[in-house]
């Protein structure tokens, strides 16, 4: 049975998890869109 | 993952916004503070995006076309330079203010003045009255992205006195990457709210400041700061053995009176003097050296491969400082700079396509790094306490480079085609300037020591903040 410490611990990474998936979304779609584009030069 | 390992005071009946409430608590990890700092960067980069308006704005009347009564592109240039000039008034006046409140205060404003401004300037677009985009984007906006540029980053200093040039790397890589969501979301909302009555951009306008306040504000709900004296389990501050990362705090004020803020000041405005007038010419650049080879298509190519690597560069020479020093990877962009502008003209004569973009990629990562280096560095040779407020002050250097890089670039190539240059030679005059005044940023780097210990705070002067 996990402690209330180790509820916490995994609440806290799930956290970091989601915050970070919120700034890395839209950043990865902007530098995929942006490297699209820079690829006309290669054509 | 270094989480608190020391109690933090108590916060319960601070006020919410006040400095005491954004104190972290036991078991808080310190990396949830960069996504807080990105989640406000990612917006406020937005402003390297500006330019997708220029066009429909100057077709709100005649929604195809420019009508008579429509503005002209040399009036809507004053919304950006406005927002740049306040961006670097904010920062610079707002230091003392900042480092008093805290970040939690100071970015919730930044979201209500970059929000507002959008929003603003969406009524401006409905009335047909620029003066309300000057004071909505230019103005309120741009005193929103001096706040929301310098507050996060000194917050993340704190936080990551171990690798603070990759922790201001992360948030600052944020600045560049703003740009490429807030372009295509732009240009996407402009489409989807235009009709045969309108080109959308008020619409555009104030959706985007909606969400851009959202996601500020979320980042202000969650920065956090250190309690007094912490630092990450497990780490030791450096010895006082090198000589240029300071234990010790200098006050803003007299930060200013010391040569090292002038020297980095001159350090910081030649590495983007060097880059910024590139930056904005390059699609033409790229087109008159390689004539009837680099289509318009492929020169939009090359701008946005310099577009990553000016993003890139943010985080990996930020990061790279923390290893090789902030002084020296100044050292490094500064004569590999030199050493690639004096080359790049012969890349050109000679037909090297691949060795002229490659040449301009690692210069635009640098002219990024110079950038995403500069907190770190201050912190070092300044101490953290203040170095939100200095780094403030310090960014006049960018809004003088704003200037000074476009009109050299611009102006020499113009006096150069003038008197007979070919176009596609018009560059070379140009990009010898620049290796020149990269040589006079290495000197100036050169010349930066230790602050003298008078400058230095004493503890008293700490405990009450002075």
């Amino acid at each position: 049975m996990a402690t209330t410490r180790q509820k916490a611990a995994a609440g806290g990474k799930a956290r970091l998890v989601v915050f970070w998936a919120y700034v890395l979304i839209p950043l990865t779609w902007g530098v995929v869109n942006t490297l699209l584009q820079a690829m006309k030069l290669f054509s | 993952m270094s989480s608190m390992t020391e109690p933090s005071v108590e916060t319960g009946s601070a006020p919410f916004f006040s400095k005491e409430a954004t104190i972290a608590r036991p078991h808080f990890s310190r990396w949830m503070v960069p996504p807080a700092a990105l989640a406000v960067h990612l917006c406020i980069g937005q402003a390297y995006a500006f330019s997708v308006f220029n066009g429909p704005l100057t077709k709100l009347i005649g929604i195809t076309q420019p009508a008579a009564d429509d503005w002209s592109l040399t009036s809507l240039g004053w919304i950006f330079s406005l927002a740049i000039v306040f961006l670097g008034l904010s920062a610079a006046f707002a230091g003392k203010w900042l480092e008093h409140v805290g970040p939690r205060r100071t970015m919730f404003t930044a979201a209500c003045c970059f929000g507002g401004g959008f929003i603003v300037s969406a009524v401006g677009v409905w009335l047909h009255e620029i003066a309300l985009l000057y004071l909505g984007y230019g103005v309120i906006g741009g005193i929103g992205l001096g706040l929301g540029y310098v507050s996060p980053v000194s917050t993340l200093i704190r936080w990551f006195p171990d690798r603070r040039g990759m922790a201001t790397g992360m948030a600052i890589m944020g600045f560049g990457g703003g740009a490429m969501i807030a372009a295509p979301l732009s240009v996407a909302l402009m489409n989807h709210f235009k009709s045969a009555t309108s080109v959308g951009v008020a619409e555009t306008f104030l959706v985007l400041g909606i969400a851009y306040f959202i996601s500020m504000s979320i980042g202000a709900l969650a920065i956090r700061v250190p309690p007094k004296d912490w630092k990450p389990a497990g780490w030791t501050p450096p010895s006082t053995s090198n000589k240029m990362i300071t234990r010790n705090h200098v006050h803003i004020d007299e930060a200013l009176k010391t040569p090292q803020f002038y020297l980095i000041w001159l350090v910081l405005f030649l590495n983007v003097t060097a880059g910024i007038g590139i930056l904005g010419q390059a699609s033409v650049m790229i087109q008159e050296s390689f004539k009837d080879t680099v289509s318009a298509a492929a020169a939009a190519g090359f701008v946005g491969l310099l577009s990553l690597f000016n993003m890139g560069g943010r985080f990996v020479w930020a990061s790279a400082s923390d290893w090789v020093g902030r002084k020296n990877t100044y050292f490094i962009f500064f004569v590999l700079g030199a050493v690639l502008y004096y080359l790049v003209p012969g890349f050109a004569a000679s037909g090297h396509i691949a060795f002229f973009v490659l040449a301009y990629c690692v210069i635009l990562s640098m002219y990024g790094g110079g950038f995403a280096t500069v907190p770190a560095y201050l912190a070092d040779m300044f101490g953290t306490a203040f170095v939100g407020g200095i780094h403030g002050r310090l960014l006049t250097a960018w809004a003088a480079a704003g200037v000074a890089g476009p009109v050299l670039v611009n102006y020499i190539r113009a006096y150069e085609v003038a008197h007979g240059v070919a176009r596609a030679d018009a560059y070379t005059m140009t990009v010898h300037i620049m290796a020149v005044l990269l040589v006079v940023g290495f000197i100036c780097n050169l010349l930066v020591k230790r602050v003298d210990a008078k400058h230095h705070m004493t503890d008293a002067q700490l405990s009450a903040g002075r």
